[in-house]
């Protein structure tokens, strides 16, 4: 089998053209968004005590939910003036979807003292089945989140143009992505709900006897987690493809690999998502270059999996969890 | 062998039945819910679960089917069950079976010449192989990195599943066919498969049920068999001893003598070899070669499974055969009712929830708590301390 007529350099040169690299930019962003919302869903529930391994289903939950929804909106509100308000309500149901996951989630470990690693796999396999029987096959909706702004440079601007690409021509849903980093990071260290949810999971026994009522924080942060975790589902069928059965995919997983990877701090958290976006859009960019015939697109893929077990094994990380996470607090 | 083995003892399981209680109430409850969901649908439950019971128990041919089914969930159901007692959550059935049954293929169509018995022996031990190489990788980076197996297992499916795909991938114009790839020319076939094995390598058939698509296999019994080996290594050996010792207490078990990263590393390739059985009997007995997507839930069923029997590696054979049962009856339950086999899944995630919170089920039918018993304690943090 000869190399069949390829010509790596001009492959690669082909890769380095302004418009390749906006592509593979454009890419990251996209890749990295759900994975990003996932990160922060695992931060604000592991900062305050609580193993959310099942950040994966309630991904999943979000995307099935906030497709069906977009799917019955599109014959109840199907004028083009109404596309705000469908969107609207799709991306709530999601979110409500994911939030009463994560309170299941919470009663089994919270409540129930379940192992909270079991608990997160109950509600992964849960939703892979309950999604796999409502799902209906044929179903079509009237679009998902269009982008938000044009760019307003046209390609005489040069770099302008190019730079224009990539920070415009994005849907709200990743512009919000942006900026629930930032705003994680405030709330978690500059405020008392922060101060608090940190306390829980350091020392619940400590924050127990200053008055923080445990039980109630815990609930209600896993119920934030669950909401972002579910509108990084959402961001997959609302600003992306139609639904397929189980097509999250480890990025739940993933996820929190990059919180792992960010130290359970949000900014960290976003810098490794991209990462992981990044090496996901090269798979897409070789690919498309016509690299298949030397490197099989089944081993590029791999890198995403294989990069989260290099940060699992810590390869030169300091990094510290929560001091009680995954640990049942017994108020007493 | 008795040298480290200290008097104190370790609870054994004891046959009794209030333990068989919260089991069956947490299949009953849950088959309650799925007929919710299927009245819901405007679908009958009666005509499903008829169709379900009638398609698994029903015929000969139904029964062999449920058997042939249980025989891969009772070994990947042992896998999770043997990581469990030593304190590891073994999510990575999947992907070393899937390992396991393509190294038993390559073996069964690529050793020519050699007496039947010997190529099957030899190609089921590839598996085993296999599996425990992969489980290998997990037990490694958790012993000597701290990295939660968990994620390193579910990885690591993903990871196997990518890398089979393109071994046997067929060849398309854009790139050449995968090394162990069956078509080797354009339009040949469509997935990727390897090349069927030789039959000197098919794991012998006991029974063929007339009007039967799959014949009973000696594999069923292998299975049956290792499930009372595995029963008699955790509860009758020095090893066993030390395994649970592991997983009740890792500190105590450190402070009395046990390497504890030694024992986690050979609980992973324990493990990892069972679940390659599971992939190598499918390969070997059924699908007489690997195709990628043949037991694409096997893994997460297998997780059910290992918690239904409580771990308890002679409970696993009950259970896996009771999900066996439920994945061979989908079919007719779906032609006679119009249900979606889907909902087979709906109903194990069911079962496994409840049987996960027992509490629940307790609460329900106003249970006693009970006795506190053997409670494996599984590592919680992500490591890294």
């Amino acid at each position: 089998m000869e190399p069949s007529g390829i010509d790596l350099g001009a492959a690669l040169a082909s890769l380095l053209t302004p418009t390749a690299i906006v592509a593979l930019v454009n890419a990251t962003i996209r890749n990295a968004v759900p994975i990003t919302l996932g990160a922060m869903s695992g931060i604000v529930s592991e900062r305050s005590g609580i193993v959310n391994i099942g950040i994966e289903g309630m991904m999943l939950g979000g995307a099935f939910v906030g497709y069906m929804a977009n799917v019955f909106f599109s014959t109840l509100l199907p004028n083009p003036e109404q596309q705000a308000l469908r969107l609207i309500l799709a991306v709530f149901a999601a979110v409500l979807t994911g939030g009463i996951m994560a309170l299941l989630h919470a009663v089994l470990s919270i409540r129930y003292k379940v192992d909270q690693v079991i608990s997160g796999t109950v509600i992964n396999i849960f939703a892979l089945g309950i999604t796999g029987y409502l799902y209906v096959q044929g179903t079509s909706t009237r679009g998902g989140f269009p982008p938000a702004f044009a760019n307003p440079f046209s390609i005489e601007n040069g770099a302008l143009f190019y730079i224009g690409e990539v920070v415009f021509k994005k849907d709200l849903l990743t512009y919000f992505a942006v900026l629930v980093v930032p705003l994680v990071g405030y709330t978690l260290y500059r405020t008392t709900w922060g101060l608090r949810s940190r306390a829980i999971g350091e020392k619940p026994s400590a924050a127990d006897t200053l008055g923080v009522n445990v039980y109630r924080l815990q609930y209600t942060n896993l119920f934030l987690s669950g909401a972002l975790a579910a509108l990084g589902g959402a961001t997959l069928t609302l600003a992306g493809i139609t639904f397929e059965r189980g097509m999250v995919s480890g990025r739940g997983f993933i996820a929190l690999a990059c919180m792992i990877f960010g130290g359970w701090r949000p900014a960290r958290a976003f810098a490794g998502a991209l990462l992981f976006g990044f090496l996901t859009a090269l798979q897409g960019q070789l690919q498309f270059a016509g690299l298949e015939q030397i490197i099989p697109h089944q081993l590029i893929a791999t890198l995403p999996y294989l990069m989260t077990l290099v940060v699992l094994a810590g390869f030169g990380l300091k990094t510290r969890p929560p001091a009680n996470v995954g640990k049942a607090y017994e108020v007493g | 062998m008795e040298t480290s083995a200290p008097t104190l003892s370790l609870p054994r399981p004891t046959p009794n039945l209030r333990g068989l209680l919260v089991p069956i109430l947490a299949i009953f409850t849950a088959i309650l819910i799925g007929s919710i969901l299927i009245l819901l649908a405007g679908l009958d439950p009666i005509k499903a679960y008829g169709g379900l019971l009638q398609g698994a128990f029903g015929t000969d041919a139904g029964l062999v089917r449920s058997l042939v089914k249980m025989a891969p969930l009772l070994f990947a159901g042992l896998s999770v069950a043997f990581a469990f007692k030593g304190g590891l959550f073994n999510i990575g059935a999947q992907g070393q079976l899937v390992i396991g049954a393509l190294l038993a293929a390559w073996v069964g169509f690529a050793a020519q010449g050699l007496p039947p018995l010997l190529h099957v022996a030899l190609a089921m031990l590839a598996g085993g192989v296999g599996g425990a190489l992969w489980g290998a990788i997990p037990g490694v980076l958790k012993a000597y990195t701290g990295a939660h197996e968990v994620i390193v297992t579910i990885m690591l499916n993903y990871i196997a599943s990518l890398l089979l795909e393109w071994i046997v991938s067929p060849v398309r114009p854009s790139a050449p066919a995968g090394p162990l790839a069956a078509c080797k020319t354009l339009g040949s076939c469509a997935i990727g498969q390897t090349p069927e094995i030789l039959p000197s390598a098919y794991l012998p058939n006991l029974y063929t049920p007339a009007g039967g698509t799959e014949a009973l296999h000696v594999g069923v019994f292998f299975a049956i068999f290792t499930a009372v080996v595995v029963y008699i290594v955790i509860y009758r050996t020095t090893f066993g001893f030390q395994l649970r010792m592991v997983g009740l207490n890792p500190g105590a078990a450190k402070y009395s003598g046990v390497n504890v990263a030694r024992m986690t590393v050979r609980t992973m390739m324990i493990a990892g070899a069972l679940a390659g059985f599971a992939g190598a009997i499918q390969t070997l007995g059924v699908n007489y070669r690997f195709q990628v997507n043949q037991s694409l839930s096997l893994g997460f069923d297998s997780i059910a499974v290992a918690l239904l029997a409580s771990n308890n590696p002679l409970a696993v054979i009950p259970s896996a055969f009771l999900f066996g049962a439920m994945s061979a009856g989908g079919t007719n339950m779906q032609a006679a009712s119009r249900v979606p086999a889907d909902l087979i899944q709906v109903v194990q995630a069911l079962i496994l929830m409840f049987v996960a919170a027992d509490q629940i089920i307790r609460g329900l039918y106003r249970l006693k708590a009970p006795k506190r018993g053997e409670k494996v304690m599984l590592s919680s943090g992500w490591g890294q301390r």
